[in-house]
């Protein structure tokens, strides 16, 4: 069976000063997404993580566009799709849950409206079955009392809350795929653990699909099957989550492991450093080439191919061995 | 609700206050009162009557508090010219100009609201741009030389409309389009710029990803948040169109307040002047108000937390 | 980046760079702004050379209500027309350039300095002082801009330099409305801080931190109330409560063409207007630009 979501060499590209400028945002992306599936999409802010998921639901800012690869999402192809078509596919298949649970409720339309929404508009739902699954919805994600709370507006929540209620909006329609762009990033440390259990478990009942847009490696441990790292608008390493944490290939991937705080050790916490690069003036070569602890003088000019290095795993990088049992195996990236 | 409600009540009596001060100041400051009651010509026996009439021989303090007791009691003096008090020229005006800023304010909404949203909706584009020249225009152009023109043009060479004078709609078209053209601009700009931010929101993109049909998320996600400030302007602009739109209604001939006042300004008619000026900034003190509570219930953050 | 490849921007001599900067940067002021305004100036200042006749008196062997010189009765004597009293209509013109440019920038500059200096004594001193000032600006803003000028105007008597007075008293609350704004920010700053705990005086502290700080935003708004002022001025010059006649302002010749509408003497109607509206276009273009330039938070002004 094909998978849920193939995005094969996704391009994508913004267009400054009128035209006179490029940036390459995402910059030949692969990655397959089985149903009931968690991806976790990992790297530094700016590496065009949001880019990526904003191209899967066709809502690119205007100076941006997909200007090649291709994204199939259970069967059929998004690229060529009409805005009117990835609009009917917005929210009803594909969903997305945004960082900012404060801002991305409308202050003056009730709870109700806004979950609401999405079963109104995709499933055509009207009246009492309506409010029977606006109130179903919160109940999954543990509003309490929802009869009193869904008549009630964002401000009257806590942060808590309303990103669960975010979530309970991308449910509404039933959709196969929900990107989860950083949910937790404003959340306090507990309260975060008790969304990522709910949204785990409303996985488990529901069996949708899941792409986890993170830079915390603790949070992909926690909740992914497998997971891309991005940087400069490259995948540089994709792996079985098991195995990236065990066996990371890219420097890069390493770099973050290091930077990932442990309970329990005593070495100083390490920091990647420099900065991402500025898309719009990229490094020659390897993109991580100027901040890499094991550059050698071909990352300088050449920009290494996907190797394969396992099972699942790819990196991109000149010092990854290709497995050349497991490579012989599948047809050449 | 209620607290908010009576602190702003509090502050528009408080603007009142020194809004009445202010007037009282200026006119003892600039010169003599009396000379300013008196009708031209009059003798020094005149003068001193009238200052014992109005108690202008008496401290300023005691001054104030009977100017106030009388505007409280709706009194606001009597016109020399018309031999009437001035509350009651000002109400019997008042339906004319309220007439005439009403179409202005119809006209203006019609063409600002609804260009700022296009102009918001595709920005930088072609529609954009001739937003953003009209409302340069309407920023620029007097808007009671605009009233001279179309005078020349559609009333004088076309000879479509009537030059001036109240009657019929045709009466009302030529001074409501001169009146509102400036507000229709700055209209304009509001919705633009108001649209802008909120289109920018997050609360928008989630309403994008949601999959809602384009009339939707602009129509009700960001309209009903764009529009607190446009509808705060639209209210106190009528308001100021009815006291302020002198220079409009003298050249159309429209017998409305503005035109009032320039009768008093003419013929030296000082308590006409001093009443309308009070009467404006009463009612714009109070329009200020209201909007502040229709604002308050509008938005569920100030009607629901105080 | 010693490593980087060449690409055909980088690559470019310094020179030619700073160069193509500086050609932007001049690109990006509204020239025919820049132009208007100038040519404003110069008209004013120079109107006795460029004015053909005396703008106040009857041109000698001129008719009444002469037409522009391309209509049939026109001459070049009087390039573009005479008025009632048979007066050069062109050398009204350019001395009324004087008139609301004068009336403009220092009504402007009076507007100014008094809501600038409220601001700053409000934000900066605080407590009764800034209760006083702010509830007095909301009481001045509650009327009318217009009404407000006429009825000092109707109080003080029409001369030239009552306008600009009256005009700078009707504006400055606009400023010192947004210039406490900022005030309030810049005072929590640390530079601010240092300066009190260093134990300058508030004086001092106002001349030296405050003030340059706020400059910027003042100059923008002044920059878009010229316009505002200039028509306001020919508002009251129309009413007959502003510059009184004979001398020529605009809103006063506007005024005096009424009358001859009727009769189809449009060039006295037009000629003028087109000057207001080209001056105050002039205006908020450069008011725009500047806004843009200096502080971008102003947009919504």
């Amino acid at each position: 069976m094909a998978p849920l979501l193939h995005v094969s060499d996704l391009r994508t590209y913004f267009f400054t000063f009128g035209g006179t400028r490029v940036v390459k945002a995402v910059d030949g992306v692969s990655f397959t997404l089985e149903a009931g599936e968690t991806l976790g999409l990992v790297g530094e802010s700016g590496c065009g993580k949001t880019t990526t998921c904003l191209s899967l639901v066709g809502l690119l800012p205007p100076a941006a566009r997909i200007v090649g690869g291709s994204i199939r999402f259970a069967g059929e192809e998004l690229t060529g799709k009409s805005p009117r078509e990835l609009r009917r596919l917005r929210g009803r298949r594909i969903a997305m849950i945004l960082q900012d649970p404060m801002a991305s409720l409308n202050p003056l339309l009730t709870i109700a409206r806004q979950v609401g929404e999405p079963a109104h508009f995709h499933l055509r739902l009207r009246g009492r079955p309506l409010r029977e699954r606006v109130l179903g919805l919160l109940r999954a994600v543990r509003i309490p009392s929802p009869e009193v709370r869904c008549r009630e507006y964002p401000h009257q929540m806590s942060g808590g809350m309303r990103q669960r209620i975010v979530g309970a909006i991308a449910l509404a329609a039933e959709p196969q795929l929900i990107i989860a762009d950083e949910p937790t990033t404003n959340l306090d440390v507990t309260i975060q653990a008790q969304y990522l259990n709910l949204l785990k478990e409303i996985q488990q009942q529901t069996g949708v699909a899941l792409i986890f847009v993170t830079h915390n490696l603790g949070i992909v441990a926690k909740m992914c099957d497998k997971v891309a790292v991005m940087y400069a608008g490259k995948i540089v390493e994709q792996s079985p989550v098991r195995e990236l944490f065990n066996a990371p290939q890219h420097p890069y991937t390493r770099a973050l492991l290091g930077a990932m705080p442990k309970l329990g050790r005593r070495e100083p916490l390490y920091a990647i450093p420099g900065q991402p690069p500025n898309l719009a003036d990229p490094p020659s070569g390897c993109a991580f080439h100027p901040r890499c602890p094991e550059v050698i003088p071909r990352c300088v000019s050449e920009s290494p191919e996907e190797v394969v290095a396992g099972n699942g795993h790819t990196a991109r990088c000149w010092l990854v061995q290709p497995d050349v049992e497991v490579s012989r195996g599948r047809p050449s990236a | 609700m209620p607290r908010f409600i009576a602190q702003r009540v509090a502050y528009s009596l408080v603007t009142l206050f020194l809004l009445s001060m202010t007037i009282f100041v200026i006119v003892r400051l600039t010169g003599d009162p009396a000379l300013l009651m008196a009708e031209p010509g009059a003798r020094p026996e005149d003068l001193a009557r009238i200052r014992a009439q109005w108690g202008l021989d008496r401290p300023w303090p005691v001054q104030y508090v009977s100017f106030i007791r009388n505007v409280v009691r709706g009194e606001l003096g009597r016109s020399f010219n018309y031999r009437l008090p001035v509350s009651e020229l000002y109400f019997q005006r008042l339906g004319n100009s309220l007439q005439l800023a009403l179409a202005a304010t119809l006209i203006s909404v019609c063409i600002g609201v609804p260009a700022g949203i296009v102009s918001a909706v595709r920005v930088n584009s072609w529609w954009d741009n001739l937003g953003k020249a009209v409302a340069l225009l309407g920023l620029s152009i007097p808007g009671f030389w605009l009233g001279l023109v179309l005078i020349l043009v559609f009333a004088v060479w076309l000879r479509w409309l009537p030059t001036s004078g109240a009657g019929d709609w045709r009466h009302l078209i030529l001074p409501a389009v001169s009146l509102g053209w400036y507000f229709a601009a700055s209209l304009l700009r509001l919705t633009r710029s108001s649209m802008l931010e909120v289109l920018g929101s997050e609360y928008i993109k989630l309403a994008r990803l949601k999959g809602l049909p384009e009339a939707v998320v602009i129509g009700l996600h960001a309209f009903k948040n764009a529009l607190i400030p446009v509808f705060t302007l639209t209210g106190v602009n009528l308001v100021i169109m009815v006291n302020a739109a002198v220079v409009i209604e003298v050249i159309f001939a429209w017998p409305g307040i503005g035109r009032l006042l320039f009768e008093g300004i003419f013929q030296r008619d000082f308590p006409l002047v001093q009443g309308v000026v009070l009467m404006a900034g009463f009612m714009i003190v109070l329009v200020n108000l209201v909007v502040d509570i229709l604002y308050a219930l509008i938005d569920p953050r100030i009607r629901l937390t105080r | 980046m010693a490593t980087t490849a060449p690409t055909a921007r980088t690559a470019l001599p310094p020179v030619v760079r700073g160069l193509r900067r500086g050609v932007q940067r001049v690109r990006e002021v509204p020239l025919l702004a820049v132009m208007i305004l100038a040519a404003l100036v110069v008209v004013a200042v120079f109107a006795e050379l460029l004015a053909p006749h005396d703008p106040t008196l009857p041109v000698r062997g001129a008719r009444y209500f002469a037409p522009p010189f391309w209509m049939a009765g026109g001459s070049l004597e009087t390039p573009l027309g005479t008025d009632f009293q048979g007066r050069d209509v062109l050398s009204r013109l350019i001395f009324g350039a004087r008139v609301s440019l004068l009336v403009g920038l220092m009504g402007t500059l009076v507007a100014g300095s008094l809501g600038t200096a409220m601001g700053i004594l409000s934000g900066y001193l605080g407590g009764w002082v800034d209760q006083v000032i702010m509830r007095l600006t909301d009481a001045w803003l509650a009327l009318p801009s217009l009404v407000f000028a006429i009825f000092l105007a109707t109080m003080v008597g029409p001369s030239m330099w009552n306008i600009i007075i009256i005009l700078g008293l009707v504006y400055w609350t606009r400023y010192a409305r947004v210039i406490r704004g900022e005030v309030l920010s810049l005072r929590e700053r640390e530079f601010v801080k240092l300066a009190e705990i260093a134990g300058a005086s508030k004086l001092r502290v106002i001349r030296r931190h405050i003030l340059p700080n706020v400059l910027n935003t003042t100059m923008v708004l002044a920059s878009l109330t010229i316009g505002v002022v200039i028509i306001a001025e020919a508002s009251l010059s129309f009413l007959g409560v502003g510059v009184p006649p004979p001398q020529p302002a605009w809103g006063l010749m506007l005024s005096e063409a009424r009358p001859t509408l009727m009769a189809g003497q449009w060039w006295l109607t037009v000629f003028p207007g087109v000057c207001i509206l080209l001056v105050v276009l002039a205006t908020q273009l450069f008011g725009d630009w500047l806004r843009v330039r200096l502080d971008p938070q102003l947009r919504n002004l």
